[in-house]
């Protein structure tokens, strides 16, 4: 398992994603399956970057653990910010018209839609958020 | 990511490459806002986009609405991967994809 603890900024998504890419390199995840995790750490990163401290600033810790046969990639988010459990938001109406769509308001359900399980408790004070994928 | 623009009258086409995400959709944005005025005719080539996350999506629905104010908007040359984000999101029925 692989570890890294970063302050919570939208500046460092790139290292974050960077981070997860290195990381889970071993399994030579197809680039669909490799977009699809870039884009569910994007979308939770951002989104503890965006609200877990505000106004304040603080880190997120983030775990990337893989394992083998069958080939899985599992990665938590873990920050001491304001308890907020994303998966109680509502999911959007995606069958909406242009005009009537809110601009905003996808991330999670992004995230929720293109990895197979999204899981979130509090613990200790803690916001964890796991994310697992499935490959192949 | 990179932005490139080609304007010809009143149509725009604005080929992307890279990753559309939360740290460039902002430039995209921007451009958008510049850009649009005096286009009616708005076209986006993404043969070269790579990825595209919600920040990215928010824009092009920003920039539909606008465009469903005064003219048309297409987007082209989309990869599977990120047709597949239209088609969970909706998109694929908000956008006109050819």
């Amino acid at each position: 398992m692989s570890e890294m603890t970063i302050e919570a900024e939208v500046q460092n998504l790139e290292k974050v994603i960077a981070f997860v890419e290195q990381n889970t390199e071993e399994l030579d995840i197809p680039p669909k399956t490799q977009m699809q995790i870039s884009l569910a750490v994007e979308e939770v990163f951002v989104n503890v970057a965006n609200y877990a401290y505000a106004p304040e600033k603080g880190n997120v810790t983030l775990n990337v653990d893989v394992s083998h046969d069958p080939d899985k990639v599992v990665i938590t988010f873990i920050d001491s910010g304001i308890p907020y459990n994303p998966l109680e938001k509502e999911d959007p109406d995606v069958t909406l018209p242009s005009e009537e769509r809110k601009i905003g308001g996808l991330g999670i359900f992004l995230t929720k839609k293109v990895m197979g399980e999204v899981t979130y408790e509090n613990k200790d004070g803690n916001n964890i958020l796991k994310l697992v994928k499935n490959i192949g | 990511m990179t932005i490139n623009k080609l304007v010809n009258g009143k149509e725009l086409i604005i080929s992307l490459a890279g990753r559309l995400d939360t740290t460039t959709a902002p430039e995209l944005d921007e451009e958008l806002k510049e850009s649009l005025k005096e286009v009616e005719d708005l076209k986006f080539d993404f043969a070269n986009l790579e990825y595209i996350s919600s920040a990215g999506l928010r824009v092009l629905l920003s920039a539909q609405k606008e465009m469903n104010k005064k003219g048309s908007m297409l987007v082209r040359n989309c990869s599977e991967e990120i047709k597949e984000i239209f088609e969970v999101t909706g998109f694929i029925d908000i956008l006109t994809i050819e």
